[in-house]
């Protein structure tokens, strides 16, 4: 690129990444679920992770969120080791939604996103006013405020959801992360909570997701890692990503794909194997 | 607030399913827990006053009164003064204090934990503070410093080895309670066969100990372990916000700030500290660690454990164990029987609650 061209609106063709894993080993006691894994997350862009179940997708996103410690290799957060920084150093800038929380019984909207707040709050300190805003914020974003007095055992699993993601939001982080979001969803749910997650990229932030649904992802994702066995398979745009022989490697899923018809992103239809109806 | 419908079963994805009783207020539920704790200082008060009136030597309540304002205000018999001042406001300060002291430890293991079961009782600590005492008296002869290290160290000994028995890959809430129930047995039987090797008059007096009595809240033992207490619990209100992330499960107390395995530690460290000063002076008093936290949620309404009426409950709770002890009960027993049946009340019902709601 040279300099007398006008500055792009959008980032660069190799875009900026603040979050980079280097030669990974993940390991779980005795269990190596990765090794020598290296993924960049592009700025700004929304990130989804594919691949089958076991293929280490949720290591992986806890190792980029600092969870857990890789036997090799490092995470870099803005080219600094991820585990040099403290905890609350690190929440204020990348926050995680894991695969399974727990409420405590009976708490409120309000409370919990609060909860969102601690990597922003001094010891003994109540909440400020920045505090309240972060909180009004993402309870908007994620169009549960009207849900703010309510108990979470209250509302249905989308609203559950989206509570959580607002708690995530009222971290304030530029990077958010997240486990299967949509999992256990119906389809309006889950296209709700990943129109959730597009207005937020709109807005600046990087998202990066581990979803199961190939033609969500197809549509939602800006750039694709696709994993299996511990190892990254090919990572690009839904177009490069998303073709029938990367699902037959990755997947192990015959498929033809086709154009969304409204869209025009790659469309997954599974080969018919029924018994009876030969196989393509 | 927006329109529900009260009474309508909602399902969930991520947790178990629950019929929802309708809507409740939230706002203001700080108020609440104040309002909660305000009423249980007045109960405080009143039994405290109870506490150093009565006894065999008579009283009236003025010469209660009398004794406590002192020389200038009022006329003060020395004998009433001895009384109340020396030996009946030891043992009530000690029964606020040392109540309020082990109910904080219980909140902290049961939030560290999630689990409404843990408490340092449960968890073998009050056993090893029991071996420490006996193996003290055993060794060390009739020393009561001496013991009451002894019982200090069993208790953190107990403590440490439960704690790197658990830790394995960072530390399972699940494996850490049962590791602790397992040493708890080890501990009881350990104490059983040092019991049946003591002379009588021995054995009697450390049972009686061992059963958790405040017979022992003399001015000269109480003043120094509560002001002990009391800068512990002072420590406390740091730990809340901490406590409060833990709630929300280990991967996302890490991912919104917590440093985990630093945090977890010293809470706990904490927690035993504040067990192991009441257990030096009081024995191992059962249940109020264990109960004093679910009581106070239950009283206020909130989520999770409310830190500051969980210590008003547990202050009034053993304040007033310790009366039907010392005056209700027809023969004076350890404080420690009456929390244990107490307990045991609450642990059934606490358990036919759970065993209804859950499935």
């Amino acid at each position: 690129m040279t300099l007398d061209r006008p500055a792009p609106t959008r980032p660069p063709a190799v875009p900026a990444t603040r979050l980079a894993a280097e030669g990974l080993t993940l390991r779980y006691d005795d269990r190596t679920v990765a090794e020598d894994l290296s993924v960049a997350v592009p700025d700004d862009r929304f990130t989804v992770i594919l691949g089958p179940n076991a293929c280490g997708k949720s290591t992986l996103l806890r190792a980029l969120a600092g969870l857990l410690a890789p036997a090799q290799g490092r995470v870099l957060l803005d080219g600094a080791p991820l585990l040099s920084l403290s905890a609350k150093e690190r929440a204020r800038r990348l926050a995680l939604l894991p695969q399974t929380m727990s409420a405590p019984e009976g708490i409120t909207v309000q409370e919990l996103v609060q909860r969102g707040r601690f990597a922003h709050q001094r010891v003994l300190r109540r909440h400020s006013e920045s505090d309240r805003r972060a909180v009004a914020d993402a309870l908007e974003e994620t169009q549960v405020a009207d849900l703010a007095n309510r108990r979470i055992d209250e509302l249905s699993g989308g609203q559950r959801q989206r509570v959580w993601i607002a708690m995530t939001l009222a971290q304030d982080t530029p990077l958010v992360l997240l486990d299967e979001p949509t999992t256990f969803l119906d389809l309006p749910h889950q296209i709700e909570v990943l129109n959730v997650l597009h207005r937020l990229v709109a807005r600046g932030r990087t998202v990066v997701a581990v979803l199961h649904d190939l033609n969500l992802a197809a549509r939602y994702a800006d750039h694709v890692v696709a994993l299996r066995d511990g190892a990254v398979v090919a990572t690009g745009s839904p177009r490069d990503t998303i073709t029938a022989p990367l699902m037959r490697e990755v997947f192990a899923l015959d498929a033809t794909v086709l154009p969304d018809p409204l869209t025009g992103a790659p469309m997954v239809v599974p080969a018919d194997t029924r018994s009876g109806v030969p196989v393509s | 607030m927006s329109g529900v419908d009260p009474g309508r079963v909602r399902e969930s994805s991520r947790s178990r399913v629950r019929v929802v009783g309708g809507e409740r207020a939230h706002v203001g539920l700080d108020r609440r827990e104040v309002r909660v704790c305000v009423a249980l200082g007045l109960v405080a008060l009143v039994l405290g006053f109870v506490g150093l009136w009565a006894g065999d030597f008579p009283l009236t309540p003025g010469e209660v009164m009398g004794a406590l304002v002192g020389p200038p205000f009022a006329v003060v018999e020395p004998i009433a003064y001895t009384v109340v001042v020396e030996w009946h406001l030891p043992r009530v300060v000690a029964a606020l204090v040392f109540g309020a002291s082990l109910a904080a430890s219980g909140a902290i293991f049961q939030t560290v934990t999630r689990n409404p079961l843990a408490s340092p009782d449960v968890m073998g600590l009050a056993n090893g503070s029991f071996t420490g005492m006996l193996l003290g008296l055993v060794v060390l002869g009739g020393s009561w410093a001496g013991v009451m290290a002894a019982a200090l160290a069993g208790g953190l000994l107990t403590a440490a080895a439960i704690y790197v028995l658990a830790l394995r890959d960072g530390l399972r809430d699940f494996r850490f309670i049962v590791v602790g129930i397992g040493v708890s047995a080890f501990l009881a039987a350990t104490n059983s066969w040092i019991l049946l090797r003591l002379d009588v008059e021995t054995a009697l007096f450390a049972s009686a100990w061992g059963a958790g009595t405040l017979n022992n809240a003399t001015a000269g033992a109480v003043w120094p372990t509560a002001a002990v207490v009391v800068l512990l619990l002072l420590v406390l209100p740091t730990g809340a916000a901490t406590l409060r992330q833990i709630e929300l499960g280990d991967d996302l107390a890490r991912a919104t700030g917590v440093a985990l395995d630093r945090h977890r530690l010293l809470l706990l460290l904490l927690a035993v500290a504040l067990v192991s000063a009441v257990t030096t002076v009081a024995g191992p008093i059962a249940f109020v660690a264990l109960a004093a936290p679910q009581i106070a949620r239950r009283i206020v309404g909130s989520s999770g454990i409310p830190l500051g009426a969980t210590l008003a409950v547990g202050a009034v709770l053993l304040l007033a164990a310790d009366l039907v002890a010392q005056h209700v009960v027809p023969l004076t027993v350890p404080v420690g029987v009456v929390t244990v049946v107490i307990g045991g009340a609450y642990l059934t019902w606490l358990l036919r609650r759970e065993m209804r709601t859950d499935r």
